[in-house]
């Protein structure tokens, strides 16, 4: 049986579950020291004075660094550059180690502690004084941009980091909407949620002075981009100096891509004290200082005719990206968002206008979508609430609406206002099959008898696409990232026939050790155990661009077939040679090469013996059997799916409860169908836990005042159904596994869906919108506001 | 000011000098390297910890190590038993596991809900789990992997 599609339990189980996982936390090196950092309780502030005379006598403290100490050393750099409208670059203050003179959040580091333990560590942290001037502070994107609001960066006027749009003429737009037989309009936010990986961000700095090598050990998603952030741009360290290892990782959904101060300080600081130091983020320290996601505030228009058909789009958003701009940050509300706003719809004006802003708050960047999920939740509300306005049904306004079926290979690629080639799509079955699953036909009936129950029942629905397999270089190079998005894999075949892969990918719950397993055991008819998956460590793999974006599979899967092509290719002549046969005359399938028509064949084993063991071999070949490659992917791929949600509201309390959900997606070819399974429920959690649950909640001062497990909301057990998951499958058509990415396809799809569950069950209030995360409270007020 | 502490952990007993204000789960992590016992966060909500103190589910970084002086604490590494735990062996069949870090501490508290509930229902399982934070799994399959094992525990 084919491994392809097959849901093959996964091989990295084992150390998991026997607690023998080995997260960077559990690396104890010997004679390591331990940090804990001063942080600061304002969100804007002047640094008067720092006495640290009193923590630096303290039991076990090694050294106590201040901004003064890195003030020399660079700041930790943005990835991506996008410029104002008129071509001016992109603001980009310096990102301190340690915050020098100011500090622009709260939880921004004024003060480095290194200590024996880590109980001394924070002990000394709480003796060291820090007289602080605090300013006034701003934390939301559009009041930043009001004349007189406080001003975060003294070169950023009017805290604009850039002005950005993308689409048809405004003027084009403008006139299409003004004539339009109905617009649909929505002013809103899509607040600002905390990624909470729960593996707590760690790093440990090792410096050998044996060696003159660093090594860092760090919970990244993206282990080599690190080490060149860290080596080229902040410490100037030579990179073949530098190992970077991301060992087992508890998560990541975004907020472990980026390069962080504590990195680079920790491995600063290592050569300065000559001794390992670790540090790991208590919770309170990752909700103040590991990236955020989302924060947009947006008006949406999106005109009709008539028969409802979609006329024209028009968007105008402010992207809140905190106070320094974090590795992608900039990438995020602009060619993740604005690129992705013709949906699954034919618009064929459509106009987007971003300003991206600075605010005294955390650094926002990619978080779980990353931008499509922005970009889906406006169009998918404005679907439903337009549907609502014009008495449609609104899966029939979808149907009207979809761009029509296309392969990418006998039909071109759909080429859409916003920049993007669809490769390959076929919008409609998603959207019936999920009609199916739920019942449509009887919901309505089900939904009169609920309201005669003091329950109210509502359905939603969101028809979703993104664009994934992250990505052709040339492509988002003259879109202003500053690195190549291919991806590295070598595959080394031994001397006995096992085979070990280097992957540039970075596993942290995606189960690649299985997946990548089941690609290469298939294709070498060889069995699982023999091949193993070896990631995360930059001196054991060439090169990686880390996993984000849905791209492991796309692209890193696509080089480990390019490399396993090298190996089969090569493998042919070996095997032609000992067959006495031609390469032409043979066949690769099941482990062996065959001459056609005979039963004259030699195994992969033998081949990789011979390889290594060069006796009788082909004249000018190579020993070896070892291949690497790089994989540049052609287009982004382009998954697409729809959901549906169900929810309940208990008329007296306002509690909004999730009944159902149906998620239909299409994510091309599917390798390890529980493993796609799995990425899909959580990432439908993590969509509806926006929708109904988390959210952050930053003062007037700048205080972010539910910073821990018992303010923020974070999704439990107990708040869902288990969910119903089906999927349609249109091959990616550009790479040579046919696949598109499943990542964040749940993330995208479900906020809408449940937010238009709730607009529809509250529909008999004439409410057409409600802030996320839905309150009971809010549910209370406007049903007994109206009744 | 250190103080002595004797803890029976998975079957061997250590003795050990610590400071009064160490938390049991820095004391399982630090002093014995059992790793597999998480930290997840700093208010006691996420479950990570999860370990069982003479044989109830318990946070351990709610808990002094000192107060555990003469118990007997099981971790996730004294689960498997020869072979895999009933549960180590229901979430690796139904996929409930994803980056692992939560893994553990899920493992521990649903078996403290077996020991006292063998047959639970879908919603008793979702409600014990109420202490215990996934960002990866949606939950899902965990319920699912709860089951499985509850069945074969019966079995
Ligand atoms: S670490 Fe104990 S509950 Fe979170
Ligand atoms: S599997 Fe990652 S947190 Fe549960």
């Amino acid at each position: 049986m084919s491994l392809i599609g097959s849901s093959v339990k996964r091989v990295e189980d084992k150390r998991f579950l026997t607690g023998k996982g080995r997260y960077t936390d559990d690396i104890k090196l010997p004679n390591m020291t331990h940090v804990a950092f001063v942080r600061c309780p304002n969100a804007h502030a002047t640094i008067n004075n720092i006495d640290a005379s009193k923590a630096s006598e303290m039991d076990g403290v090694i050294a106590i660094y201040t901004g003064a100490d890195t003030a020399e050393v660079n700041g930790v750099p943005c990835g991506w550059q996008v410029n104002f409208k008129n071509g001016d670059t992109m603001k980009e203050p310096k990102h301190p180690l340690l915050a020098h003179g100011k500090v622009l959040h709260t939880g921004e580091a004024v003060a480095m502690v290194v200590a024996e333990t880590l109980a001394q560590a924070k002990d000394a942290v709480e003796a060291v004084r820090v007289d602080y001037g605090v300013l006034p502070a701003v934390t939301d994107a559009k009041a930043a941009r009001v004349d007189g609001a406080p001003i975060v960066h003294d070169d950023a006027p009017g805290n604009l980091v850039f002005d950005w749009e993308l689409g048809n003429p405004i003027a084009d737009v403008d006139a299409a909407i003004a004539n339009a037989h109905h617009v649909t309009k929505l002013d809103f936010v899509n607040q600002r949620v905390v990624p909470n990986a729960m593996e707590p961000r760690s790093a440990i700095g090792h410096y050998d002075d044996a060696l003159d090598k660093y090594t860092l050990y760090t919970s990244s998603q993206n282990p080599h981009l690190t080490r060149l952030l860290l080596c080229a741009f902040v410490l100037g360290i030579p990179e073949h100096k530098v190992r970077v290892v991301a060992p087992d990782v508890g998560g990541g959904f975004g907020s472990k891509i980026f390069h962080y101060t504590e990195e680079a300080l920790v491995i600063w600081a290592s050569k300065k004290i000559n001794r390992p130091i670790k540090w790991t983020a208590d919770r309170s320290e990752s909700f103040l200082t590991d990236a955020h996601g989302r924060d947009h505030n947006t008006v949406a228009e999106m005109a009709f005719d008539e028969a409802g058909n979609v006329l024209a789009l028009r968007v105008k958003t402010y992207a809140n990206l905190g106070a320094y701009l974090s590795t992608f940050a900039p990438a995020v509300p602009t060619y993740l968002h604005g690129t992705l706003l013709q949906g699954l719809y034919t618009t064929p004006l459509i106009n987007v206008h971003v300003d991206a802003v600075f605010t005294n708050t955390c650094a926002v960047d990619a978080y779980r979508g990353a931008g499509r999920p922005e970009a889906t939740y406006l169009l998918e509300r404005l679907m439903d609430t337009a549907a609502l306005e014009m008495k449609m049904d609104p899966a029939e306004l979808r149907f009207k609406n979809f761009i029509p079926a296309f392969d990418g290979v006998e039909q071109a690629g759909y080429q859409t206002q916003v920049a993007l080639q669809y490769d390959s799509g076929n919008y409609e079955p998603v959207l019936r099959r999920a009609l199916e699953m739920v019942g449509y036909e009887d919901f309505r009936a089900k939904q009169k008898e609920a309201s005669s129950n003091g329950k109210l029942l509502g359905i939603g629905f969101s028809t979703y696409i993104e664009a994934c397999g992250i990505a052709p270089s040339a492509v988002v190079g003259s879109l202003g990232a500053r690195a190549g998005l291919f991806e590295s894999a070598q595959v080394r075949v031994q001397p006995t026939g096992k085979v070990s892969v280097y992957s540039g990918s970075h596993s942290h719950g995606q189960g690649h050790e299985t997946t990548f397993a089941q690609i290469v055991a298939d294709r070498f008819g060889i069995p699982m155990e023999d091949v193993d998956i070896v990631h995360g460590d930059s001196d054991a793999v060439a090169f990686g661009m880390g996993t984000y974006g849905s791209r492991s599979l796309a692209v890193g899967g696509s080089a480990i077939v390019k490399s396993m092509d090298k190996v089969l290719e090569k493998g042919a002549k070996v095997a032609a040679h000992l067959l006495e046969a031609n390469v032409d005359d043979l066949d690769f399938a099941e482990g062996k090469w065959t001459v056609k028509g005979t039963d004259k064949s030699v195994a992969f084993g033998d081949v990789s013996l011979t390889a290594y063991v060069p006796h009788n071999y082909p004249e000018g070949l190579e020993p070896g059997l070892d291949f690497s490659s790089f994989y540049d992917p052609t287009n982004f791929t382009y998954p697409f799916g729809a959901h549906v949600a169900i929810v309940e509201i208990d008329k007296e309390t306002g509690k909004v409860s999730l009944k159902r959900f149906i998620s239909v997606d299409d994510v091309g070819n599917v390798i390890n169908p529980m493993i796609v399974d799995g990425q899909i429920h959580g990432g439908v959690a993590q969509g509806v836990g926006q929708a109904l649950h988390e959210g952050t909640i930053y003062d007037e001062s700048g205080q972010l005042i539910n910073a821990s497990y018992m303010d923020y909301v974070m999704p439990r057990a107990d708040d869902f159904p288990s969910f119903e998951v089906d999927r349609t499958v249109t091959p990616c058509p550009h790479n040579p596994l046919g696949v598109k990415g499943a990542g964040e396809a749940g993330t995208i799809g479900s906020t809408p869906a449940v937010m238009n569950a709730v607009m529809d069950a509250l529909s008999p209030y004439g409410i057409h919108d409600v802030s996320m995360p839905v309150k009971s409270e809010d549910v209370w007020n406007i049903i007994h506001s109206n009744s | 000011m250190k103080t002595n502490v004797k803890i029976t952990v998975n079957g061997t007993v250590y003795e050990r000098e610590i400071e009064p204000r160490m938390l049991l789960v820095y004391f399982l992590r630090e002093e014995l390297h059992l790793t597999g016992t998480h930290i997840g966060c700093d208010t006691s909500s996420c479950g990570a910890c999860t370990v069982h103190l003479d044989g109830k589910a318990l946070k351990s970084c709610s808990m002094l190590a000192v107060q555990a002086n003469g118990m007997s604490v099981t971790t996730i590494e004294g689960m498997a038993n020869g072979e895999m735990h009933p549960l180590q062996k229901g979430f690796h069949e139904e996929h409930g596991l994803q980056c692992g870090f939560c893994t553990p501490g899920m493992i521990m508290t649903a078996a403290d809900l077996l020991a006292s509930n063998p047959n639970p229902t879908e919603h008793e399982i979702r409600e014990s789990l109420e202490g215990n934070l996934c960002r990866c799994t949606g939950y899902h399959n965990i319920v699912k992997s709860i089951q499985h094992a509850a069945k074969e525990m019966q079995s």
